[in-house]
């Protein structure tokens, strides 16, 4: 398990590989289909300093307001291709060092991965309330209003937060190489047709 | 005796609450052996083992065991006691009160504007099915006694279904014959098209799945067939032979693709696989695929004659 602090610099996240086991201790912020929209279609301005060598978390939470404080209840990682046709930029944009999420992404991610100093990690789908649990404070949230819960990003301090990496820097993807696996037993599945 | 509308609204909250913060039974254990046979100390045995942990501390702590509670789908059996009307009623009242209590998330979004409503309610949800059965006396359901262990049939059973969007956007649905796969109408041609999707699917839809089945049907219907599947348990049988024998097949086939939890590798792909069928017309051929993510949220509410409540999974 590698110990891995944000802000993190490029040196240490191209030292990171695929299947490298990471807990992860910092601010991060959450963003998804809302969020990358606006960060594409805006500066990003509130949250453009904590992003510079941080991490976006593709997560929709649970959030619970209590005696005027922030709690994280639920907070597994959603799908994260569906942010394929923004992330690109993002991390040039933004000099973001990690994508969180699920399910893994495309070829142009990758590429933005390898170009930038960036990588992805995988943190287990469904883990609703473990991940919740390894939110330890919620510093700020922006366009609640507009986007509501789920979409808002929100600015949180993480620690002990697993995840693993499955895209990185060299251009390797766990999900490029398990699908053309999986791919390849499906032809044999299929054929002969009897 | 019948649940009055306050009393049925709270018996409700607390289906939701039971079936948004914990698993069934059946699927923790198929996830329980997934892990063991899974190589030891690998990434997909560690990630089953997290899940395992996961469900514990949802249903301890009272937590959703995801953040993504879903679309909610209501299958209601009602005898004449109850009227749907009063039955929708209560159930769009419990939904604002469980949104409150973070039983489920705002997850209710305006497809024109883009707002949340925030309480889980709006234009066409909940989906709600309706099935109206004889009354108490002359209920001949073996299985809700089964699934109930009660001794009296009830006068009202509501099942209830949270399903995730991630899983949602990787259902799929084929119209055969279907010439990319060589898929022709028959139960071959169904099969192809199961491990067409499940590939297709990858773990986007958080592997391992539990996959339903609708063959037949109108499009509409046969996705309602596929989704009426994963109300049972995994454990269970087809009671048609050729159905039961295309389940087992295509669990393993399945699994033999390699995609693994979460699609980061591994044995596991699916914890089972569930068909079901409908009529259609000599026109038509469909299947369709209702994949659901590993954290199966279902569960079943039963008012008893007398007017208790109970609750199953």
């Amino acid at each position: 398990m590698i110990e891995l602090r944000l802000p993190a610099n490029e040196e240490t996240i191209r030292r990171l590989r695929v299947g490298d086991q990471v807990s992860l201790a910092g601010v991060i912020v959450t963003a998804r289909d809302a969020a990358h929209h606006y960060l594409i279609e805006s500066d990003g301005a509130e949250v453009r300093d904590v992003l510079r060598n941080g991490m976006i978390y593709h997560c929709g939470p649970i959030v619970a307001r209590e005696n005027g404080q922030w709690r994280f209840v639920a907070a597994g990682p959603t799908t994260s291709i569906r942010e394929e046709i923004y992330e690109a930029d993002v991390i040039a944009r933004y000099g973001v060092r990690g994508i969180i999420g699920k399910g893994g992404m495309g070829e142009k991610t990758v590429a933005a991965c390898r170009e930038h100093g960036c990588v992805y990690l995988d943190a287990v789908g469904g883990l609703g309330a473990v991940l919740a649990q390894s939110v330890r404070r919620v510093h700020a949230v922006h366009k609640l209003e507009e986007f509501g819960v789920p979409e808002a990003m929100w600015v949180i301090a993480v620690e002990g937060f697993p995840a693993t990496v499955t895209m990185d820097t060299l251009g390797t993807s766990l999900y490029r190489d398990i699908e053309t696996a999986s791919s390849a037993r499906m032809r044999e599945l299929l054929s002969p047709v009897k | 005796m019948k649940l009055e509308s306050k009393a049925l609204t709270d018996a409700l909250v607390e289906l939701i609450r039971r079936s948004s913060t914990s698993i069934p039974h059946d699927v923790v254990e198929a996830i329980a052996r997934a892990a063991e046979r899974e190589e030891a100390g690998s990434g997909a045995q560690i990630t089953l083992r997290l899940l395992l942990d996961n469900v514990r501390l949802a249903e301890t702590t009272s937590r959703p065991v995801c953040q993504d509670t879903g679309a909610l789908l209501f299958f209601v059996r009602y005898d004449r006691a109850y009227s749907q009307q009063e039955i929708a009623a209560a159930i769009n009242a419990a939904l604002p009160i469980a949104t409150q209590r973070y039983y489920l998330r705002p997850n209710a979004v305006d497809p024109v504007t883009g707002r949340n409503s925030g309480d889980n309610t709006g234009v066409g949800i909940p989906f709600i099915h309706f099935e109206e059965v004889e009354q108490a006396a002359n209920l001949p359901e073996k299985s809700l006694q089964k699934a109930g262990q009660v001794d009296n049939p009830p006068h009202l059973e509501i099942r209830l279904l949270q399903k995730g969007g991630g899983s949602e956007n990787v259902s799929r649905q084929y119209s055969l014959p279907d010439a990319s796969l060589a898929a022709g109408r028959d139960l071959e041609g169904v099969r192809r098209c199961v491990i067409d999707a499940v590939n297709k699917a990858q773990g986007k839809g958080c592997a391992p799945g539990i996959v339903g089945v609708g063959i037949g049907g109108d499009r509409s219907l046969s996705y309602l067939v596929a989704k009426h599947q994963l109300l049972r348990r995994l454990d269970d049988h087809s009671p048609n032979p050729a159905l039961a024998q295309l389940e087992s097949r295509l669990t393993d086939d399945l699994n033999s693709l390699g995609i693994g939890p979460m699609g980061c590798g591994g044995r596991t792909t699916v914890l089972g696989v569930k068909a079901g069928i409908a009529f259609r017309v000599p026109a038509s051929y469909f299947v369709s695929i209702a994949y659901m993510c590993w954290a199966l949220r279902r569960h079943t509410m039963i008012v008893a004659p007398d007017g208790g409540v109970s609750y199953h999974d």
